[in-house]
């Protein structure tokens, strides 16, 4: 007699895929780092990292080594607990995301259909919402344990900066949802996907360029990096950490850029969708591939633009920045979302 | 009220226009800025691997010379010691014995011959005021060590390679000059 039937394949597939996923996203963070370091240098006509490994290719691993060798130094003043809690929780609530991008259709191994996705849930991005909410404690308890003026102020710039972003970002992603009727990222992916509908980015451009500015606020990417301000705040929220917790944090600003890379996709590009490709005629296995592929491409361009903008914009001054969410952001937003729902009233014929 | 130069110039604090306010104009531009850098030439030097070509008379570590037949050309005179500035220089003369006419050229020698490359600003009097041509400067520079010790250099490290056993060591530290 079984009372609980579990599907021990489902299971192991879905382990596989996490581990898959996690690792994936650690490796490309890993190497966004490097990326990072030769963009800066191409654009400002530098070579950059070119000393370890061809092309400098190993590099990235020689600075984990490096955050991994260093003392670990914890300020005795500092509130222990919620000091080593704090990297955690940054680095956690980053490769949480990632639980519900779709990052392909599904393939067939073994006579199984395995989606490539962990949870298709049906409040997908609600949940990236509420994850990303929690990323910004990593900031706040960061910052507040390490009992340090500047980290404190560099925390509490953090959370409101996160707390102003978010609304004019749910307030833009509001349009979109109403266009797709559906909170769930593979629903939202598969009707872009569908003959006859362009992606997202086509209804929605304003909408896009509102969840982008919201995208480098919440990744805390410049011109919105002030809770790093380096120049005004020594390094802010991380000032107090060495060793891997600071690497933890650092390695979680760039997990972060993937995850709101991928939504981004997501919501406004297609997701794994290739353009002009009917995915459909192709064998499962070979489309799943071609998607991952598709999707990658999209966040690497992303990243890449993520970037660019790093390193041409300088960054906002703190009213600047509260004059920009609150009176620009907000309102464009809400004039998006209720031109949005006339047109499709209109549309509807009511 | 007059300007005191023609180049003075009003600045203009008109209230910005629509198109400075929305500031994405301007966002594109220096993005299309930046973008245009990826193409741009380096000017980088890949430095151990590429050097920049010096200047004849550029001024790197000392060379004590030898002449045509291997032999040392310094006398111990002490005039180095005498121009240098930084007081880097410190030597001991001996006499040549009987049987080392081809080790030294002249009857006196330098025992000892010592620099201080922490202390030495590579002014090159030494190399002015040298009467017999036994020490200048090099092309090599920048040297690394562990300890401040390895920074005084004795005539081991000083000394050119002996022109007829090692003549390729004897033009590698030569270098480009004569």
């Amino acid at each position: 007699m079984t009372l609980l039937a579990i599907d021990w394949a489902l299971l192991i597939e879905k382990l596989v895929l996490i581990a898959v996923i996690v690792f994936a996203s650690l490796g490309i963070a890993l190497y966004t780092t490097f990326a990072e370091r030769k963009v800066a240098a191409i654009l400002q006509d530098r070579p950059g990292p070119n000393r370890a490994g061809p092309f400098g290719l190993l590099q990235p691993f020689a600075d984990g080594l490096k955050l991994i060798m260093k003392e670990e130094i914890i300020p005795n003043t500092s509130n222990k607990i919620l000091f080593i809690l704090g990297p955690a929780l940054a680095m956690t609530a980053a490769l949480m995301t990632c639980a519900v991008i779709p990052w392909s259709s599904h393939v067939e191994l073994f006579g199984r259909k395995i989606d490539l996705q962990v949870a298709d849930i049906n409040i997908g991005i609600l949940y990236i919402f509420g994850v990303v909410s929690i990323g910004v404690y990593g900031i706040m308890i960061g910052g507040w344990a390490s009992n340090n003026k500047f980290s404190l102020m560099a925390a509490l710039r953090g959370a409101s900066q996160a707390i102003s972003y978010e609304l004019a970002m749910g307030l833009s992603l509001i349009a979109v949802l109403m266009i797709s009727g559906s909170l769930s990222l593979k629903t939202i992916v598969e009707q872009q996907m569908a003959p006859g509908h362009f992606w997202n980015i086509v209804y929605q451009p304003l909408g896009f360029l509102l969840f982008f500015v919201c995208a480098l606020a919440e990744c805390n990417r410049t011109p919105f990096d002030l809770p790093e301000a380096e120049n005004e705040l020594n390094f802010g929220y991380h000032q107090e950490y060495s060793s891997m917790k600071l690497g933890f944090y650092l390695f979680a600003e760039y997990v972060n850029m993937i995850m709101s890379s991928a939504v981004m996709a997501c919501l406004f590009f297609g997701g794994y969708d290739v353009p002009f490709l009917d995915e459909s005629a192709l064998a499962p296995n070979i489309a799943a591939i071609i998607g991952v592929a598709a999707l990658l491409v999209k966040i690497i361009i992303f990243i890449f633009i993520f970037m660019w903008i790093r390193w041409t914009i300088p960054r906002f001054r703190y009213d600047q920045l509260m004059n920009l969410g609150w009176k620009t952001m907000v309102p464009l937003a809400l004039v998006n979302m209720l031109a949005t729902a006339a047109v499709i009233l209109w549309r509807a014929g009511v | 009220m007059q300007a005191l130069t023609k180049r003075a110039q009003a600045v203009d604090r008109k209230p910005m226009t629509l198109m400075e306010r929305l500031y994405l104009p301007a966002i594109v531009k220096g993005m299309a800025i930046t973008f245009g850098h990826i193409f741009k030439k380096k000017p980088t030097v890949r430095y151990p691997e590429e050097k920049r070509p010096f200047s004849p008379v550029f001024r790197g570590l000392h060379v004590l010379n030898r002449d045509e037949e291997g032999r040392e050309r310094c006398t111990a005179c002490g005039l180095c010691a005498v121009a240098c500035p930084a007081e880097a220089i410190t030597m001991e003369a001996a006499e040549r014995l009987p049987g080392e006419e081809n080790l030294y050229r002249e009857e006196k020698y330098a025992a000892r011959y010592e620099i201080n490359m922490l202390r030495c600003i590579f002014c090159g009097l030494c190399e002015e005021a040298c009467p017999k041509d036994a020490i200048y400067l090099s092309e090599t520079f920048a040297p690394a060590n562990y300890a401040r010790k390895g920074f005084i250099y004795g005539k081991d490290d000083l000394l050119i390679p002996d022109p007829k056993t090692e003549p390729e060591a004897y033009a590698k530290a030569k270098g480009e000059r004569n």
